[in-house]
């Protein structure tokens, strides 16, 4: 897949209001196989966002998503992580080691069910 | 005086559950507080504006300095707190259904519960809405102010009441440009202040006005706006070209009302405060006396409201629990009722506080 889908860093370093950012430990996950670096305890939605990804997965139709509501209760930002299709990644926090894939559709299993939803 | 020792259970650690929970304990009654969320605090970390009232309400205290006061007092309190734990259903008897770490499920019987589950935001549907970059005004502000990333340069913010004013103004704050601020309605709907700060920084605000479309391959490109006539519908040839990559709904919010319907209260209908709803009494019970409904849910409003209704709830809750005397109960319970008063005034305070009542006169304990 072409990564016009992928633009520049946007993480806000300095805010007015909120300071500037508290430096974090940082984790490494793997979106399509590329290695990104995430801050401990943030979900995998703004680890993405960070990232510049602006396509979190695709409808069976091929319609682009990315994400929605932002706290859980839409579906819209839906990826496959650690081989576990429809897991909600704006309340998914990161984790060492991740592996975050955009799914087609409701995407499909790539090992056995069993934690569910992430975590 | 004999005392319940089943736990009450409150749904939602945002600011009204929290404020339910902190009341419990406080009066010594058990309180287990349960939120599906991995940290406590709701909506309240994402507002980083300062808030309205009195000194009492907290004013001029921005939301996410609240939150940290009251994650504060209620870790001094030991307040019995089970986050990742979603409640997923709520059986005859009390018996509440929770699933803790998605994985783990479990029964527990409380002897009061108290449901203060929020709200979700409204979405607005048109050609291209499903496109990456569209996305709630909450969602936004989540992303920019809790965890620091910008979704968008270039803004386009549907709706004019107070989210959408104060996520507009927020968004800047982060580093966007915010382009436009569009109203379906003739006049602007937010509080004059938060207006006037977006319209001082030069964002135009144009009434009157609708999106027709989102354009763009894999996101949002540019947006089509256009002006409507009295009747809601688009005039031919008034359309115009924003060249934007978000474009943020601020289009009102709806009560979370599942729990509340899966233990049978009884639902009302009052559309100025985000449709149907459990209905309460004055001391937040539902059609059910062991159950509240408290923030949010019970008709949206704000933070501060959100946070004297959950005290009312404890407060009651706590009494009817064997915890307070019923003259402690009485005398609290009229300060808080005060205190909410006194927030539900002005121009857009006494619509919510009328609405408040019509719910008081449906909705009062069967």
């Amino acid at each position: 897949m072409k990564d016009g889908s992928i633009q520049e860093s946007s993480r806000i370093g300095h805010h007015a209001i909120l300071g500037d950012l508290e430096t974090t430990e940082e984790v490494t996950i793997f979106f399509e196989g590329k290695a990104l670096k995430a801050r401990v305890g943030e979900p995998i939605m703004s680890a993405l966002i960070a990232a510049g990804v602006t396509v979190f997965r695709y409808t069976k139709k091929g319609s682009p998503r990315r994400m929605f509501c932002g706290i859980g209760r839409c579906t819209d930002c839906v990826m496959m992580v650690d081989g576990v299709p429809g897991v909600r990644t704006c309340v998914t926090d990161v984790r060492d080691g991740m592996t975050v894939e955009r799914q087609k559709g409701v995407g499909s299993w790539k090992i056995e069910a069993e934690a569910g939803d992430g975590n | 005086m004999e005392t319940e020792r089943k736990p009450a259970i409150v749904v939602g650690a945002g600011p009204a559950g929290l404020c339910a929970a902190i009341e419990l304990k406080k009066a010594g009654a058990p309180v287990i507080l349960m939120d599906e969320n991995s940290k406590p605090g709701g909506q309240l970390f994402k507002q980083i504006h300062k808030f309205f009232g009195s000194r009492e309400h907290k004013a001029g205290t921005r939301g996410f300095e609240i939150g940290k006061e009251l994650l504060t007092e209620s870790l001094n309190l030991g307040i019995d707190v089970r986050l990742k734990t979603e409640v997923v259903g709520i059986e005859s008897g009390l018996k509440v259904w929770a699933v803790e770490n998605r994985n783990r499920s479990y029964t527990i019987e409380a002897s009061k519960l108290i449901l203060a589950t929020g709200a979700t935001e409204n979405a607005l549907s048109f050609p291209g809405w499903t496109l990456p970059g569209v996305m709630t005004a909450g969602c936004a502000q989540t992303l920019i102010n809790v965890h620091r990333v910008l979704p968008g340069k270039r803004v386009l913010m549907i709706g004019s009441g107070n989210v959408g004013v104060i996520v507009a103004y927020q968004l800047m704050q982060a580093g966007a440009e915010v382009v436009a601020v569009v109203e379906a309605l003739p006049k602007l709907g937010g509080y004059g202040v938060h207006t006037a700060k977006v319209a001082r920084a030069g964002v135009p605000f144009r009434c009157a006005t609708t999106i027709l479309r989102a354009e763009g391959k894999e996101s949002v490109e540019r947006a089509i706006i256009a002006k409507i006539d009295s009747r809601f519908q688009p005039i031919p040839g008034t359309e115009e070209t924003l060249e934007v990559d978000t474009i943020c709904l601020a289009v009102g919010l709806t009560p979370s009302i599942e729990l509340a319907c899966i233990a049978g209260c009884k639902e009302i209908y009052i559309p100025e405060l985000g449709g149907n709803m459990p209905g309460h009494d004055r001391y937040m019970r539902s059609s059910d006396e062991s159950i509240y409904v408290v923030g949010d849910i019970a008709g949206v409003e704000e933070a501060s409201t959100a946070m004297e209704e959950g005290r009312l709830a404890g407060i009651h809750a706590a009494y009817a629990m064997g915890y307070l005397d019923e003259a402690t109960m009485k005398a609290r319970t009229e300060e808080t009722v005060q205190r909410l008063s006194s927030l539900r005034q002005g121009v857009f305070g006494q619509k919510r506080f009328a609405a408040k009542q019509r719910i008081l006169e449906k909705g009062a304990a069967q």
